[in-house]
């Protein structure tokens, strides 16, 4: 494996007395996407903050690309794009001269800027509102800008912090293709967010914060597998067989309860086999069986219960 | 632990762009139409005035600058009183005008400094105003050439463009300072209010403070006279605190070549002095030399405070 693209050892942050984050030790390999997941007020952003060196951390070590970032931040930020919740433009511009604006602060060539800009824009769909002040711009708008500031620095690291919070459903869809896209071009992603389904749909990996710690990080699988001892759910309706009883016998189940039109089993293994024999046998007319894992929201849902139990 | 790079990329693009949003934002052109008007105004009257009056003045050009008509006061005076006023109007948002349009954290994650954007700022509106007052200072200059039929000699272009960069620093201390207060007071409107007073109060205020405060420090005693000069000098001293009197001193020096002294002077000191006969431009820098010294010293030390605020300052927005 290639040397990890972002590695974070015990970062800690303390403002006064409260400490915001406590211990993260976040590890990232080129190309990936990791989201980082938690409620408002987790430590993500204070997080992301120190991994591009705008905030200290009070203990702890950051290494981007292999730099730290309060040592060369120069060229870790030339790497790095970060865009902001709810990115802030300069308004009485358009959007191309704010474009301008950050490539003159890049130090980029202003010829190739132009170009790179015209196509950034169109890549994220705003070639033809380029030219129109910022001010009139509709929130979605500003983020696929933001976008395009990072695609017209060719950063090879993106970093997100909430870009869909506040987006209708249709924004936010054309948001993360956009983001899927630049996974997809070897970019590497971190994009935080308190929104499961968004997480769930682009990233590789997550990484759950509660109180400025990482609860969990791995695969969305590996998350389910956790939380929920990989139980599965299966939902079952028959007539005339009585399936409470009969799914109570068979090894591995560890839980049956009765739900509006039938049964709901619990299990540490997929019985569903074995129920439809027993039901069918039983004499019993078996209409539905369906098993599911669980979802990263109910997943979700239970490491934040957990994780409150044991506060 | 050493940096890499340097601190001062980026500052040139800041600046261009912060005087780029200055000199097109609807604020400035209000304010300077202000400036322009009574600018004209003063110069106008006094040319009324000087052609009354006129003698053999060998300095008839400067006089253009500091003759004043009632009920308007002279050229210089008005300029002290509102070049702040610019000044503020240029930096009172500096900063905290950024985090309100939540561009800051965005722009910190450029790579360029934290210093560039302070630097930027600072620079960006000193361009502006030099900008403006060299227009307003060959504007005047040209309507004194037009309405009184004289070039100005070689000395009064060098007293005159001394006194415009003397100008220039005094706008600096003020614009230094709304910067400070923008760094310091996360609110906009809160940091313009701030400045304000603390214009009003130096402008204003502090001739009327001053006299109160050396009597409680160096009370009179009848039978010292010695105490009425101690008393007038602990006045001045207070008085030199605000960058408004200090910049008055210094324009008094530079614009009257007669004036020989801007503190107490004893008959003895006098003895032998032709009375009325005008210092080389030279001689006269150098009395003032300490007032000018002192005005770049107050720019200078309010932009660092606020650069110190500015680099420890949290970003989040």
């Amino acid at each position: 494996m290639s040397e990890p693209v972002i590695e974070a050892h015990g970062l800690v942050k303390r403002y006064g007395k409260s400490t915001v984050v406590d211990g993260v030790d976040l590890t990232l390999s080129e190309g990936e996407v990791l989201g980082l997941l938690g409620p408002n007020g987790a430590g993500k952003t204070t997080t992301i903050l120190m991994l591009l060196g705008l905030t200290e951390p009070s203990a702890g070590e950051v290494r981007v690309l292999g730099r730290n970032p309060l040592r060369e931040p120069l060229k870790v930020k030339s790497d790095v794009g970060y865009l902001p919740d709810a990115v802030g433009f300069y308004d009485n511009l358009s959007g191309r001269e704010n474009l301008m604006f950050t490539a003159r602060l890049g130090g980029f060539d202003p010829a190739e800027a132009k170009s790179r800009i015209a196509a950034a824009l169109d890549r994220v769909h705003l070639g033809a509102a380029a030219d129109r002040r910022v001010g009139t711009y509709s929130r979605g708008m500003r983020q696929r800008l933001g976008l395009a500031e990072l695609l017209m620095r060719e950063t090879r690291v993106a970093i997100l912090d909430e870009p869909t919070s506040g987006l209708d459903p249709q924004s936010t869809d054309e948001l993360l293709g956009l983001i899927r896209g630049f996974a997809h071009d070897g970019m590497t992603v971190i994009l935080s967010s308190h929104l499961l389904d968004v997480v769930q749909s682009i990233c590789s990996r997550v990484a759950l914060f509660n109180r400025g710690r990482v609860g969990f990080v791995g695969t969305v699988e590996a998350l389910a597998q956790q939380v929920t001892d990989g139980a599965f759910h299966i939902d079952v309706s028959a007539d005339d067989a009585d399936v409470g009883s009969l799914a109570g016998g068979i090894e591995g189940v560890s839980d049956v309860q009765p739900q509006s039109g039938g049964w709901h089993v619990t299990a540490g293994r997929d019985i569903r086999a074995d129920l439809a024999k027993r039901i069918v046998e039983a004499g019993g007319a078996l209409k539905n069986l369906d098993a599911h894992r669980v979802s990263l929201s109910e997943a979700y849902n239970l490491f934040f219960k957990e994780v409150s139990h044991e506060a | 632990m050493k940096r890499e790079g340097s601190p001062l990329k980026g500052v040139g693009t800041i600046a261009i762009k912060e005087a780029a949003d200055h000199m097109t934002s609807a604020r400035m052109h209000l304010i300077m139409l202000l400036v322009l008007l009574t600018a004209a105004g003063s110069v106008w009257a006094a040319i009324g005035q000087i052609r009354v009056t006129t003698a053999e003045d060998p300095f008839l050009f400067l006089k253009l600058l500091t003759t004043a008509r009632d009920p308007l006061p002279s050229f210089a005076s008005f300029l002290g009183f509102l070049l702040p006023l610019v000044a503020i109007a240029l930096g009172f948002d500096g900063i905290n005008g950024e985090f309100g349009k939540r561009t800051m954290s965005r722009i910190l994650a450029q790579p360029i400094y934290r210093d560039a954007v302070l630097f930027g700022k600072f620079f960006g509106g000193m361009l502006v105003l030099a900008i403006a007052l060299l227009t307003l200072w060959l504007l005047m200059v040209g309507l004194g050439i037009l309405m009184l039929g004289l070039p100005p000699s070689g000395a009064d272009v060098g007293r005159g463009l001394a006194y415009l960069a003397v100008t220039l620093v005094y706008t600096g201390v003020w614009l230094a300072l709304a910067l400070a207060f923008s760094t310091v007071i996360k609110t906009p409107a809160t940091s313009a209010l701030a400045a304000l007073s603390v214009w009003l109060v130096f402008s204003i205020f502090w001739s009327m403070i001053t006299p109160f405060a050396a009597s409680v420090i160096s009370p009179l005693d009848p039978t010292n006279p010695m105490t009425v000069l101690s008393q007038f000098e602990t006045q001045q001293a207070l008085a030199r605190i605000s960058p408004s009197v200090l910049y008055g001193e210094i324009s008094q020096m530079l614009l009257d070549p007669a004036s020989r002294s801007v503190g107490p002077v004893f008959m003895s000191q006098m003895q032998g002095a032709l009375v009325g006969a005008p210092l080389p431009t030279l001689q006269s820098i150098l009395i003032i030399w300490p007032q000018i010294s002192g005005l770049f010293a107050a720019m200078v030390l309010l932009f660092t405070g606020a650069y110190v605020v500015f680099q420890r300052q949290e970003v989040r927005a």
